[in-house]
Order: structure tokens, then C-alpha cells, then sequence
């Protein structure tokens, strides 16, 4: 226990080494030694677990307090670390899915001029990440929050010559900082209310928390959390997000960082217990946000961002089960999610070194061929994430389901767009694994061929732009794909394990059985209760058809043709749904308007009246001048007019 | 009148201590000037090498101060009192708490740097003179414990100022440093009015001889509801101007932008904060009742100066233009925090003094090497600096993280705490302050993409990559923002008792302030009580 600060510690160090020395490292000792790292801590976050574990379950908190952070007057913060049920669990993936895309990262960015600089963003990144999930207060995982905000930036910048890549790291910094807002009062707002911010004392009051500032706190919390975990409305960085490096996307944009914000919903479930009406205004946040991302992921051509949308809809599921008070359903599954969509995150990033860079899956097809381990590998997170059982997603998106048909009068309908988001996520998940890994070699065609007919969409338009600035953009007719290096198909295969295995941590047939429930008992205030066994094997069956209806859909429209895909991916949905580019719109427009003119009043009004005293200043002292002539008799007539003056005021005003 | 400060006689009243600390310190680079004026004005190589010593010598003193400054302690230390014009009862007393500490703190680490930072190739005799007298004087403003020497003192970082604006600055500079004159003067004008009349009220509440001594005035409280508020005002502008708060700041932008970049750290980093000094030392602590009349029109200000300068900053097209509207947004967290009137709030505001002087100061010190570099700052002619220099872009970015308030940096905690200060006392100012956070990471990341980000295109593609010299010359900046952000603890535990003190005056004073005691309350207390609606 006693090895918690060793836990973020060692990935911190690592970074300090490699800022000192990691040129000195080179490629690849800097990415062996930073994944060594992570592999260590997550050697010690095991440790601690089987301590943890080695305790009777209500006992399972730890704190370790390092020192005094913060103090003023009654405000005092401490640096402190809490190990509790949720905080390992977070740790122990963090750690695991880090160290197996540490080590991914070798062979990916193998040659890059910048070699260990990615890797000392990475151990910053699972430092910071760390942090957050293991600090014992509100300003703690704030440090931890902002620093894989920090990490998040430095990171999708990463090939800074590209402008697009530069503006979308600033998006996504300062779309998190409006989310950031919301984090800081809610963090005020405890203080003023509880008097700590300590997780314990957090816990301890919010009993008997009025309920009005439960409901005001839950929403700050979540602005703070919807900025993080790319919910609507803020969730347009995240797509843009992609321009970072593959291995970036895997493991902060899907896996680890975008899950903070449903473990800090999940941390704060005593307040939101309290909460009211806030809980449904998570729910509906997130499943809505599921239908929107899920919509838009269906007419994507780039292989990221159908994943980066994929991403968001999968964390509306989380907050959807957040906002029905299932959190272990949301806990559940963050962690499947976190194993299946780094999986496929890789596997793509697998595809697009192999492919030249080209990342448009029109040009794809037949890869299966080529690169057979990608492709068994990508289909088994195909098949998690669809839902289709045994595999992992399918558990973890059922309990989500079955919560969210549960919870009040809202329930059902929560229930049936959760489904519907399913059916389209199998179907285009369907769509992305025919396109890419199945028909014909696309890319033997000449390109011109390929697009022709078709309107360019911007997304893809640019990200065809951005290809060819970066200069990788080599994807010729002759070109020969292969298979990955040992570095990168080895974490492939490992997260395809879990993906297929992870279900067994919550299987929902008997108590006992349940793991991550008991597990997760003591950090979890009001558990949502699940609907009968009948009803839930009802659900259950629901679910499982309509994902197999998405599949079939898929297989319709893009393997056999029987529909022309056009009539499926409409304009709209390739847009984004207009949505960030209505944002784009008004930032560029009434947004800098307003922001010119204030800087023009400044300019203008206010120094324009500071001038204007001055030359007004000047202007009268000309007025004056010609009264100081020198003449002495007419000082001497104004002395004597003054005089008299003042004679007639003393005379007549003083009653002499 | 030297030789009787540094005599036996004075340093015995310093209490514990034999040296007199203080006025060594604001001594040592006036002696400093005085050498450089004796020294022939051929001899360029010596000027710059005695600036530096002098301000060494004098950082070294106050380093000492640091050390040997007693935690735990509320009152003055260091204390030297000489009476210096016995007939209207002026006294040369000077003392620091734990307010003031840090701020002259600041100006030991500014000032060497200020002195390294910049080439300069004209007159150098003068350059580094007037830079000598600015930082004697600098010293004097933040430990005068006596109205008319601090005005003197105040008055006195003028004279050096304006000429190191006028003389070495660039485009505009007569017509920023007669401005950044004028503006100034005119506040003064409104302080020594009121100080004069302070003085006279309180000597004539009291029935004693006149004096200007601010431990005696602070301790009297003898003005009338109605004059302490009027006296106050007229103090107010003075600081206000200094701040500046909106609508006093157009002062500002042009006398950052044309100054050389030394005067450009000084004024930012020291400069600004006499104005929010003066409103601790001689507004809420001479005045506590007509501090807290006043302080929903100063958090107001303090609010404005947040936003109006991070939007203002926004759309600036010179980067040295974009930090000195962000200065404005910094320093409105500082009056927002202090005139909440909470120990948090205090302290917040007093830390983003202190730290907004590093990372402004060292913002200003890498913009004037990019200017050194490419003779430019306008943003659009630069581009792509970061694949060409990419350590110089990493310091710069460090430091611009650092500026944004980035937690784990100096920017921070005096942010952090200013707003909930705010928050705990006024809430919706605090909220409201709190979209500072957002537009603060816009106007940077925004000028730092188009300067650094992008491709490089042939004017930009000869950039020199930071010299050894040059990173050591920020070193101590450097070392500050980590060593703050991360450890904040031995300044906060320096300037709390010093606060608390403060408070427990304006609460003794000023009838209406009440602030609820936050504190937790276990549930059981708090069930106790019910559920309590705020």
C-alpha cells in the first residue's frame, strides 16, 4: 500500500529522463525505456490490487497523503493519493492498455524525427492520467484532468507544420477549457457547501446535501465532464482529435482520457444520488449524443474518424448509464470499450502505415490478404464493439441497456434509442470492415477514378489535404501492403484477448459471478436496480437482434450491394450533421465580430477620449497662451479687475 | 542622511538584527547608479557588469530576508524607523510582512534578469544608471511603512521609467512614455491630495502633531464614515490607474509595446503591481470600511479588466500588444481576490502578483529575443518558428502554459484561489470571472499557433535555436514556475498570518462584513442543522 506515489511516479520519471536525456536514448531505446516504465507501474498497481484485494471489501480504502498542497485559511488541500475500488480499477487499465501502446508506439513511430519527444508526452500522458484517477480531491484530479489536456494538446500538434493539426489541438484545449469552467465552480461550489473537497468528506456529507445544490453541482460536474468525455454540446474536438498520431488516438481520444470525465461522475455518485433531475439530464445527454456521433460515424470515408465518432457514441452509452444511476454498468463498460476500441484505433493505425498514410478506406479493400493479423485482430473488436456475445461489448452494452429501460417513466424510451444507436453501430462498424479488409484492392484503381462522381465531403476532403501536405501520401496502384512489425501486431493480439474475454468480469447470471459489481460495491452509494430475470432476457434478446440486424444491414449495402450506399450516407451525416460547422460558422463570424469590436471600442473610444483629453488639453492651453504676454501692466489691470471683483463678492455676500 | 540610517542607532531598532536589512537593500543599487555615473562613459564593457553585481548584491540581501523572515509572524519585520522631517512628522520607516515579502522577492528576481535580458547599444551609462535608481526605488514603494516616503519612492520609479521608455524604446515610444507619464501623474495628484488630508484629518481626530506614518494611521481609524470613504476614492484612482483597471488602462498596451524589454518586465512584472499592492496596503488596511463599501465596484472592475483584456488580447496583431492586454486580465484577478475580502481571495490575490511578474516577465523577455531575432513581433510575419526552434518553442510554450494558469504551474494556485475567494463572498462574480479560464487559453494558443506552428517560410527559416546564455538567463523564471505551482505551501504559509491580521482589522471596522466560516462539517453536524439551503 504503501507503493500508491510509485504508481504515477515512475511514468514522471520517465518523462523528467527523457527531457534530459532522450535524445541522448534515440530511436527506439527512448520508446523501450518509457514503456518499461509504464509496465512497471503497472507492476505496482497489481501489487497494490492484491493488497486491496487481500482486505475485507469495506476497508478498502487507502489514502496517502505527500504533502500539503494548497493551504489558505480554512481551504486546505493536500496532495494525496486514495486507492480505493474505482481508483485501481482505472489505474490497472490505464497502466496495462499504456504499457501495450508504449510498446505499440516503437514500431509506429519508428523513424519519426521527434522520436523521443512523442515518448515523453506519453509517460506525461499516463502520469497525469494517473494523477487524476488517484488523487484524493477535487483539485488534485483537476491537476491530473488539465494535465492530459496539456498532454492531449502537445500531442494531436504533434506534426506542428500542419496548421490543421495545430488548430485542431488548440480546438480541443479550449473546448475542454469551457468544460474546465464548469469543473472549477462545481469545485467552488463544493467548497462553499461541504467545506472540503476531500472524496471522503465529499461522501460523508452529501447525505444531506439540499437537493437544489446537488442538482446545480451535478450539472457544473457535468459541462466539466461533457468538455472531457466529448458529449454533446462539446463534443467536436474529439474527431478533430485524430490528427495526432495513431497510437494518441488509441490511447487518450478512446481509451483512458475520454473516459475521465465518466469517472469523475462516477467519483462524485454521492452528490448525483442527491442530484434529482440533473441524473436525467446526464442520461439524455448521453444517449443522445450516442444517436448523433453514431449517425454521423455511419457516412465517415477516413478510418479514424469513423472510429473518433464511434468513440463519442460509446461514451454516451457510459453516460447514459451514468444517468441512470447503473455505474457499474459504466464502469464496465469503460474498461471493455477501452480494451475493443484501442484495439481497433491500432489495428487502423496498423492499416495506415501499412497503406502509405492513406487513411480514406475507399481506396482500402482485400487487406485481410495483406496483413492477416490486423484483420483477425480488427474483427474481433468489430465483433465486441457490434455487440454480438460472447464478446465483451455485447455484456457491458446490455447492462446499459437494461439499467436504462429501468429507470423511471423516461426509461423505455432511453431504452429503444440505446438500441437503435446499436443497430447502427454494428452497421457501420460492418461498413468499415467490408471497405477496408474485404472486396476489391481499391487502391489499384487509379485515384481520379475512385472520387469521381462522388461530392468530396470537406472532412475527407481535408483529410486528403492533410496527407498530402505532410508528403506521405504515397499510395500508388503498385504499392504492396504487408504486415506489421512484432511491436505492433503483439499488443494487437493481446487486446484482442481481452476484448473477447473482459465480459467474464460482470457476468450477469449469478451474483457471485458478478465481479466488478462486488468490487465496485463500497465506492457506490445508490446501485440501480436491474429489471426482473424475465424482462432482462427479454432485453437481452432485443439487443442481440438488432445487432445482428446492423450486421446484416451492413453486409446488404456494402458486400452484396443490394442498396446504394449513397441512399444510407446522406450529405448530412458526412457534414457532421452541420453541427461543428455551425459552431465553425459563428466562431468565424458573429464570434470575431464581437471580439473585433470590443478590441476597436478600446482602441477607438476608450484611448480615443484619453487622446482627446490630451489635444483637448493642448488646445486650451493655446486658448490661454496669449494671456501670459510678459506686459506687465497687464498682469497689473488683471490683479486690479480681480480685486475689485472680489471686493463687490465680499461686499455683497457678506452682509458687511 | 545615509550615514545616520546605516548607523548603529537605526540598525537597534530593527529589533533581533544588527544590519539594517531594508534600507541596504533599496541602498546597494543606488550605489550602484552612483558608480556607473562616475565611471567614464567609454568604458562600455563595465556598466552592464556593475548593474549586474549591484542587483545581485541586493537580490543576495534579500534572499537573506526570505530566509531568516519569521513564518507564523502577522506584524512588520525587519523593522527601521529614523525620523527623516521631524515638522510634519515624516519618518523614514520601513518594515515587510508577509505581504509585501513576496513582492519584494519579486523584485530581486526580476531585476538581474532585467539586466541580463537585452543587448543595448546606445548610452549605455544610462541605460543601466536609470535601471540602478528604477530598482532602489522599486524596493522602497513595496517596504515604506510611511505615506509620504512611499509616495516618494512611487513618484520616484517614474523619472527612470520614462526615460527608459522614451530613450530606448521603439516606434511610438515619446508618445507611449508621455502618456504612461501623464496618466500616472494624474493619479498622483489625486493621492498626495488625499494623503495630505489623511494625514491633517487624522492629526486633528487625534489631537496629536501631524504625522504620515501608516502603522500609526492604521491603528488610529480616526476619520469620519464620509471622509475615509472620499480619501479612499482618491487613493483608488492613483491604484487604479496603476493597475490598471478599466477605463484607466490605455496607458498600458502602448508603454509595454514601445518600451525596450527590459522596461517592458519591469513595468509589467513590478511596476503594475504597486497599483495592487497599494490597494492591500493603503486601501483595505487604512481604509477597511470604505474597502468594503466599495468592493462590489472593484470585483466589478476586477471582473471587466478579466474579460475585456483576455478579448482585447485576442485580437491583437503585435505580440508584445497580446501579453500587455493579458496583463490586464491577470491583474483583474488580483483586484477581484483581494477586494473579496477572503483569506483565499487575499492570498490568491496576492501569489498572481507574484507569479503573473514571472511569467509575464519572462513572456516579455522571449518575445524581445524573438524580436531580436527577426526585428519584428508583428504575429503575422511570423510562422513555423517551432520546426526551426523547437527548445525556444518548448520554453515558450512552457511559460505560456504557465501563463494560462495551468495547474502544476506558478500560474495556478493564485488564480485558483483569487476565484474561490471571490466565489466564497460574492458568488456570481466568481462565476463569472471564471470565463477568464476559457478566453486566457484562446488569445494564447491562438497567437502561439501562428507564430510557432505551421510551415516555415524562408524569412523565418534562419531562427536562431536559444543559447546556453540565454536559458540560463531564465533559469531563475523557470525554476520559480515549477517550484510555485507545485509547492505553493511556504508562500502561503508566509503571507497568512499577515492576511488573517487584515481581516480581523476590516472586520473590526467595517460594521456590515460578514463572511460565513467555510469549514467542513461532518454530516452529523450538518443533519443536525437540516439540510442547509444556501
Amino acid at each position: 500500500m504503501d507503493l500508491i506515489w510509485l504508481i504515477p511516479a515512475l511514468p514522471l520519471y520517465g518523462f523528467v529522463m527523457l527531457v534530459l536525456l532522450g535524445r541522448k536514448f534515440g530511436d527506439p531505446k527512448a520508446g523501450w525505456f518509457a514503456s518499461l516504465l509504464v509496465a512497471g507501474s503497472f507492476g505496482v498497481t497489481l501489487k497494490v490490487f492484491f493488497d486491496l484485494l487481500a482486505l475485507p471489501s469495506e476497508q478498502r480504502v487507502f489514502t496517502q497523503e505527500l504533502f500539503t498542497w494548497m493551504p489558505s485559511g480554512t481551504f486546505d488541500v493536500s496532495f494525496g493519493f486514495m486507492v480505493d475500488p474505482l481508483s485501481i480499477l482505472m489505474c490497472l487499465f490505464i497502466t496495462g492498455i499504456g504499457a501495450l501502446i508504449h510498446v505499440y508506439s516503437i514500431g509506429y513511430m519508428k523513424g519519426d524525427e521527434n522520436y523521443s519527444k512523442f515518448f515523453l508526452y506519453l509517460n506525461l500522458f499516463i502520469a497525469s492520467m494517473l494523477l487524476l484517477v488517484l488523487g484524493n480531491n477535487l483539485l488534485l484530479t483537476f491537476l491530473g484532468w488539465e494535465g492530459v489536456g496539456l498532454c492531449s494538446y502537445l500531442l494531436i500538434s504533434f506534426w506542428h507544420t500542419d496548421m490543421a493539426n495545430s488548430t485542431a489541438a488548440k480546438k480541443a484545449f479550449v473546448v475542454n477549457r469551457i468544460g474546465d469552467f464548469g469543473f472549477m465552480v462545481g469545485t467552488f461550489w463544493v467548497w462553499f457547501t461541504v467545506g472540503s473537497i476531500n472524496y471522503v468528506d465529499i461522501k460523508a456529507y452529501a447525505p444531506v446535501m439540499a437537493g437544489t445544490t446537488a442538482t446545480v453541482i451535478a450539472l457544473l460536474f457535468l459541462l466539466g465532464a461533457a468538455g472531457k468525455s466529448a458529449q454533446l454540446p462539446l463534443y467536436v474536438w474529439l474527431p478533430d482529435a485524430m490528427a495526432g498520431p495513431t497510437p494518441v488516438s488509441a490511447l487518450m481520444h478512446a481509451a483512458t482520457m475520454v473516459t475521465a470525465g465518466v469517472y469523475l461522475l462516477t467519483r462524485l455518485n454521492p452528490i448525483l444520488a442527491q442530484a434529482g433531475w440533473a441524473n436525467d439530464v446526464i442520461a439524455w445527454v448521453g444517449v443522445l449524443t450516442a444517436l448523433v456521433a453514431a449517425s454521423i460515424a455511419i457516412a465517415q470515408t477516413d478510418i479514424k474518424k469513423v472510429l473518433a465518432y464511434s468513440t463519442v457514441s460509446q461514451l454516451g452509452y457510459m453516460f447514459l448509464a451514468v444517468g441512470t444511476q447503473n455505474y457499474v454498468a459504466a464502469v464496465f463498460h469503460m474498461v471493455t470499450h477501452a480494451f475493443f476500441k484501442a484495439l481497433l484505433f491500432l489495428g487502423s493505425g496498423s492499416v495506415i502505415t501499412q497503406m502509405a498514410h492513406e487513411q480514406d478506406m475507399r481506396r482500402y479493400g482485400n487487406l485481410r490478404k495483406y496483413m492477416p493479423i490486423t484483420a483477425g485482430t480488427f474483427i474481433v473488436g468489430w465483433l465486441a464493439i457490434a455487440g454480438v456475445p460472447p464478446f465483451s461489448g455485447f455484456w457491458s452494452k446490455d447492462e446499459i441497456l437494461a439499467g436504462a429501460f429501468n429507470a423511471g417513466p423516461a426509461g423505455p424510451a432511453l431504452w429503444a434509442i440505446g438500441l437503435v444507436v446499436a443497430l447502427m453501430t454494428a452497421f457501420y462498424m460492418t461498413r468499415q470492415v467490408i471497405m477496408t479488409f474485404f472486396g476489391d484492392e481499391k487502391w489499384r484503381v487509379e485515384e481520379a477514378e475512385v472520387g469521381s462522381g462522388e461530392e468530396h465531403d470537406a472532412a475527407a476532403h481535408a483529410a486528403d489535404a492533410h496527407a498530402a501536405d505532410d508528403g506521405h501520401h504515397g499510395l500508388t496502384p503498385s504499392h504492396e501492403p504487408g504486415e506489421s512489425p512484432a511491436t505492433m501486431t503483439v499488443p494487437l493480439v493481446v487486446l484482442a484477448v481481452a476484448a473477447v474475454i473482459a465480459g467474464l468480469l460482470n457476468l450477469p447470471f449469478a451474483h457471485n459471478l458478478e465481479y466488478l459489481g462486488n468490487w465496485l460495491e463500497p465506492v457506490i452509494v445508490d446501485e440501480h436496480h436491474l429489471p426482473a430475470a424475465s424482462v432482462l432476457f427479454g432485453l437481452a434478446s432485443a439487443a442481440i437482434v438488432f445487432s445482428f440486424i446492423g450486421l446484416y444491414l451492413g453486409y446488404l449495402v456494402y458486400s452484396k450491394r443490394k442498396v446504394a450506399a449513397e441512399k444510407i450516407e446522406l450529405a448530412a451525416m458526412a457534414r457532421g450533421l452541420y453541427i461543428d460547422e455551425t459552431y465553425s460558422r459563428f466562431a468565424d463570424g458573429p464570434g470575431t465580430v464581437i471580439y473585433q469590436g470590443v478590441a476597436d471600442f478600446d482602441g477607438a473610444v476608450v484611448n480615443g477620449i484619453v487622446d482627446g483629453v490630451g489635444s483637448g488639453t493642448v488646445g486650451l492651453a493655446r486658448l490661454i497662451r496669449p494671456l501670459q504676454s510678459g506686459l506687465v501692466r497687464n498682469y497689473a489691470l488683471g490683479i486690479g479687475a480681480g480685486a475689485v471683483l472680489m471686493l463687490i463678492f465680499i461686499v455683497t455676500r457678506m452682509n458687511l | 542622511m545615509i550615514g545616520t540610517l546605516l548607523s548603529s542607532q537605526a540598525a537597534a531598532r530593527s529589533g533581533d538584527l544588527n544590519f539594517p536589512l531594508l534600507p541596504a537593500i533599496i541602498l546597494v543599487p543606488l550605489i550602484g547608479g552612483a558608480l556607473i555615473l562616475v565611471t567614464p562613459a567609454r568604458r562600455n564593457d563595465l556598466f552592464k557588469q556593475i548593474a549586474l553585481m549591484t542587483s545581485l548584491v541586493s537580490s543576495a540581501l534579500m534572499a537573506y530576508v526570505l530566509v531568516t523572515f519569521r513564518t507564523g509572524e502577522a506584524g512588520y519585520q525587519f523593522v527601521v524607523r529614523q525620523t527623516w522631517i521631524s515638522d510634519i512628522g515624516v519618518s523614514f520607516h520601513l518594515g515587510i510582512d508577509g505581504i509585501s515579502l513576496f513582492l519584494m522577492v519579486l523584485n530581486a528576481i526580476i531585476f538581474p534578469v532585467a539586466v541580463l535580458c537585452a543587448k543595448i547599444e546606445d548610452n549605455q551609462k544610462a541605460y543601466y544608471g536609470w535601471l540602478m535608481l528604477l530598482m532602489s526605488a522599486s524596493m522602497g514603494v513595496f517596504c515604506s511603512l510611511d505615506l509620504l516616503l512611499f509616495f516618494v519612492f512611487f513618484e520616484l520609479v517614474l523619472v527612470p521609467m520614462y526615460f527608459l521608455i522614451g530613450m530606448w524604446g521603439h516606434g511610438r515610444r515619446v508618445y507611449a512614455a508621455n502618456k504612461f507619464f501623464l496618466f500616472t501623474m494624474l493619479g498622483s495628484a489625486f493621492m498626495l491630495v488625499g494623503l495630505v488630508s489623511l494625514a491633517v484629518l487624522n492629526a486633528r481626530a487625534v489631537g496629536g502633531p501631524i504625522t504620515f506614518d501608516l502603522v500609526e494611521i492604521t491603528a488610529n481609524q480616526s476619520l469620519s464614515t464620509g471622509a475615509g470613504r472620499w480619501i479612499f476614492c482618491a487613493f483608488a484612482i492613483a491604484f487604479a490607474i496603476k493597475v490598471p483597471l478599466f477605463p484607466f488602462h490605455t496607458w498600458l498596451p502602448d508603454a509595454h509595446t514601445e518600451a525596450p524589454t527590459a522596461g517592458s518586465v519591469i513595468l509589467a512584472a513590478i511596476l503594475l503591481k504597486f497599483g495592487t499592492y497599494g490597494f492591500v496596503r493603503f486601501g483595505i488596511q487604512l481604509f477597511p470600511e470604505a474597502s468594503h463599501w466599495a468592493a462590489p465596484v472593484m470585483m466589478t472592475l476586477g471582473v471587466i479588466g478579466i474579460l475585456y483584456g483576455a478579448i482585447c488580447a485576442t485580437m491583437q496583431k503585435d505580440l508584445k500588444r497580446v501579453i500587455a492586454y493579458s496583463s490586464i486580465a491577470h491583474l483583474g484577478f488580483v483586484v477581484l481576490g483581494i477586494f473579496s475580502l477572503s483569506v483565499q481571495g487575499i492570498e490568491g490575490g496576492v501569489l498572481v502578483m507574484f507569479n503573473h511578474g514571472i511569467s509575464t516577465g519572462a513572456l516579455f523577455i522571449l518575445v524581445g529575443w524573438i524580436y531580436e531575432r527577426r526585428h519584428t513581433r508583428v504575429i503575422a510575419e511570423l510562422g513555423g518558428i517551432q520546426k526551426v526552434a523547437p527548445v525556444f518553442a518548448g520554453v515558450f510554450t512552457l511559460v505560456m502554459f504557465s501563463s494560462i494558469g495551468l495547474p502544476g504551474l506558478n500560474g495556478f494556485p493564485g488564480e485558483f484561489l483569487a476565484l474561490i475567494g471571490a466565489f466564497s463572498t460574492a458568488r456570481w462574480w466568481g462565476v463569472v470571472a471564471a470565463i477568464g479560464v476559457i478566453l486566457a487559453a484562446l488569445y494564447l494558443l491562438w497567437a502561439y499557433q501562428r507564430v510557432f506552428h505551421g510551415p516555415v517560410d524562408a524569412a523565418n527559416s534562419n531562427f536562431r535555436e536559444m543559447r546556453w546564455s540565454e536559458g540560463l538567463i531564465l533559469a531563475p523564471l523557470l525554476f520559480t514556475i515549477f517550484f510555485v505551482g507545485l509547492y505553493p505551501t511556504p508562500m502561503l504559509e508566509r503571507m497568512e498570518p499577515t492576511v488573517d491580521k487584515l481581516l480581523e482589522h476590516v472586520e473590526e471596522h467595517a460594521p456590515d462584513y460578514n463572511v460565513k466560516k467555510i469549514e467542513f462539517k461532518g454530516p452529523a453536524d450538518a443533519a443536525a442543522h437540516g439540510a442547509v439551503e444556501d
